[in-house]
């Protein structure tokens, strides 16, 4: 069985190879090729599931050594994978998730010429998503981050024709960059520690570790999963990304790349828990992410924006409850797997909206629309409803145990964190009604079709007449079935985990896990988390249901303005990161003009004025030689008989 | 005759061919008292000789002017062929070798 894990790999990476290296003559079939491989590892993923759950608890856990990448004595890369239940999770997810997605781009990318290679990307992406969770070894994982990062660079930036899409790109690329810094970082520290870097050996060498050292790779570890899972300080990227396909925003936000982050942490959960400073971190990091993420969410009117702040919040969630130890990987994880079913839901029904408005994106643009998408509608609702957790939906039961966790960390810490996680599930409550009402509900707000001249339009092979008004039209089954699907598993998934602790059950091999007490009862918190999302909902209708939707935005307070520029995010790193780096680089310029190139020339020129004065001396003139002659047998013969003196 | 005295004799003759070297412009003198530095040395070298009760010092005053005559015949030589060119005898108008 063990010999089939490659080949979770393999499928998806020989479709990248032949899409992107076939050429033309693949343009008819490649989509199909790239969707069939998708589901081929997805299968692979299924029956190596059925077979985990044939094997008892402590037996589910298989190997597979590929061969031997670095053999040099004392330092052993090899390929080699590791299935446990945390991989088989995200195996399920990222190819299961991933197929819908491909199934859904050949409606949403019909038009695109570049479709192949499109397809190419996202198998690229889907390999190495999975090579990154299934490696034993933490450089095998580093090698699928970098191929996530750089599957990601070329998806975002896949209209590179427009320039915002291009620098998105880079932007996501060069902060993406910042947090590999620090896992290659972590990476090192862990092999000058531990003098290996395979998952058994590192995670179970953690008792007999300096806690210092472990605090230090925790928090290398940290800024990495910030990096990819788009999280304060270095989640300016994922707004951005936006640019890209809808389909690779939900890919993205889904089923890979930002969930990275969440798996490293938990797939590290020895380090954190032998390390409380590190894991104090990620909780705060976790905490203020969410908070930020759901704030930015509220001030967006682009549809993809304001659904990217709900991810980036969601993610929090995962961060704060994967800082939380054995008491929170288990709900992390499970919050990752359902927020994949609704947010890629979400992202696919925002894709499906666009494809309706002539790639409207601006949602006070929208208006009325329920009645022209149906389908749409119901999913997206669907989806709606279990991202702000109403009760029995699969947000709900995922959400909910976090914030009893959060509650039961204990302590001061324990009631901040719980109310920063029961805040901003009414937050959620608020942006998420936000984002319905502008789209589906109240009267139409349907603008004239742009004059292309002046904003191209999105997608090149869409014909876009200007001034022509949208007709919203359901899209094609292609794009509706996945929707439908997806909406299934947004509002089933999480009431099947928590059948029984089913999820936790199967998880806690790996992860382990502690039941948390929160110092008010389960029930309480249920209660309240429904009542402050009921408080979110009615703000959000009172404002945005009950009066009509002004097309274009008012100037809004302080607060609503920052949040519009994504909270100064860029503003900041502008100022900080590149101001700062300006004056760094130019005092280093003035250095090397004054006091480097000072030396050098100094040198040359004392050197070259000496000369010139010592050039004088050869006059031609036979007595003033005989004068420096004779002075220097007089210096001769007073320094020797000096020297005889003493 | 305290040999000293001689020493003080050869001091004086030498100091008195330095100036000469340094001060003269004409290269007969000059050469001349190149010949009177070297003389100074021999006296110099047999005082030293005598006082020590040592050949050695009169063997190699024998030497430098055997020395001394070769160098008359070649630098007498060079001054001619210089004043048939220049037709000057100054040191200071030979001043080719500067750069």
């Amino acid at each position: 069985m063990e010999n089939l894990i490659a080949l979770l790999v393999a499928a998806p990476l020989l479709g990248a190879a032949v899409l992107l290296c076939g050429g033309r003559r693949l343009d008819r079939a490649g989509h199909w090729l790239g969707t069939l491989l998708a589901a081929a590892s997805f299968v692979i993923g299924a029956v190596l599931f059925f077979d985990m759950l044939g094997r008892g608890a402590e037996e589910r856990e298989l190997h597979q050594h590929l061969f031997s990448w670095v053999p040099v004595e004392g330092f052993q890369a090899d390929i080699a994978f590791q299935l446990d239940q945390l991989s088989m999770t995200f195996v399920l997810l990222i190819t299961g998730v991933g197929t819908l997605i491909h199934v859904y781009s050949i409606g949403y990318m019909e038009h695109d010429e570049r479709r192949r290679r499109f397809f190419g990307y996202l198998n690229l992406f889907l390999s190495a998503m999975l090579l990154l969770v299934l490696a034993d070894n933490y450089l095998l994982l580093y090698f699928g981050w970098e191929g996530v990062g750089l599957a990601s660079y070329l998806l975002i930036g896949f209209w590179q024709h427009k320039p915002s899409a291009a620098t998105a790109a880079k932007k996501a690329f060069l902060v993406n960059r910042v947090g590999d810094m620090g896992l290659s970082i972590a990476i090192m520290l862990m092999f000058t520690t531990f003098g290996t870097f395979t998952f058994g050996p590192v995670l179970a060498a953690t008792g007999e570790t300096s806690e210092g050292m472990l605090t230090a790779i925790g928090l290398m570890l940290l800024l990495a999963a910030c990096g990819k899972s788009a999280q304060v300080p270095l989640q300016s990227w994922l707004g951005d990304a936006m640019e890209g396909p809808t389909p690779v925003s939900a890919l993205i936000h889904a089923a890979t790349m930002v969930t990275a982050g969440v798996y490293l942490i938990t797939r590290s959960g020895a380090i954190f828990n032998a390390a409380p400073d590190a894991q104090l971190a990620v909780v705060v990091v976790g905490a203020v992410t969410l908070l930020f993420g759901a704030i930015v969410g509220c001030a967006k009117d682009d549809i993809k924006k304001a659904l990217a702040g709900s991810t980036m919040s969601q993610i929090g969630y995962m961060i704060l409850a994967a800082g939380l130890g054995p008491i929170g990987y288990a709900f992390a994880i499970m919050h990752l797997v359902t927020h994949g079913f609704f947010k890629a839901g979400l992202f696919l029904g925002a894709g499906s909206v666009m494809h309706g408005m002539n790639d409207e994106v601006d949602m006070r643009k929208y208006g009325g629309l329920r009645k022209y998408m149906p389908v749409t509608f119901v999913t997206f609702g669907l989806g709606y409803l279990a991202i702000i957790g109403f009760p029995g939906l699969s947000g709900f039961w995922s959400k909910d145990k976090i914030i009893e966790a959060a509650f039961a960390k204990g302590g001061t810490e324990g009631w901040i964190l719980g109310a920063v996680t029961l805040l901003g599930a009414g937050i959620t409550a608020y942006y998420m009604t936000r984002v319905m009402i502008m789209t589906f509900f109240g009267e139409k707000r349907w603008q004239p079709a742009p004059d292309p001249d002046k904003a191209p339009s999105a997608e090149p092979g869409v014909e876009v007449h200007p001034g022509e008004m949208p007709h919203p039209h359901e899209s094609p089954r292609s794009m509706t079935i996945p929707m439908i699907l997806l909406a299934f598993g947004s509002v089933f998934a999480g009431g099947l985990f928590s059948l029984n602790s089913a999820f936790v059950n199967w998880l806690k091999p790996v992860t382990e896990f502690e039941h948390g007490h929160p110092p008010i009862s389960a029930g309480a918190v249920t209660a309240s988390t429904v009542v402050v999302l009921l408080i979110g909902v009615g703000i959000a209708y009172a404002q945005y249901g009950r009066r009509p939707v002004p097309v274009v935005a008012p100037r809004g307070s302080l607060l609503t303005r920052a949040a519009r520029r994504d909270l100064l995010q860029d503003d900041f790193n502008h100022i900080v990161l590149v101001r700062g780096g300006e004056h760094l680089t130019r005092s280093l310029v003035y250095m090397d003009h004054t006091l480097v190139d000072g030396v050098v020339n100094g040198t040359a020129a004392s050197v070259g004025g000496l000369s010139g004065r010592l050039r004088r001396l050869q006059n031609g003139f036979a007595r003033s030689y005989a004068v420096s002659m004779f002075g220097g047998t007089a210096v001769l013969i007073a320094a020797t008989l000096l020297m005889r003196g003493v | 005759m305290n040999p000293v005295n001689y020493l003080y004799l050869a001091a004086l003759l030498f100091t008195i061919g330095a100036a000469g070297v340094l001060i003269r412009r004409n290269a007969i003198v000059v050469f001349m008292c190149v010949e009177l530095m070297l003389n100074a040395c021999n006296l110099a070298l047999v005082a030293f000789s005598r006082m020590h009760g040592n050949l050695d010092g009169q063997i190699i005053a024998f030497f430098t002017m055997v020395v001394a005559a070769a160098e008359v015949v070649v630098g007498l030589a060079i001054i001619v062929s210089l004043f048939r060119s220049r037709h000057s005898a100054s040191v200071d108008d030979a001043s080719l070798m500067k750069l």
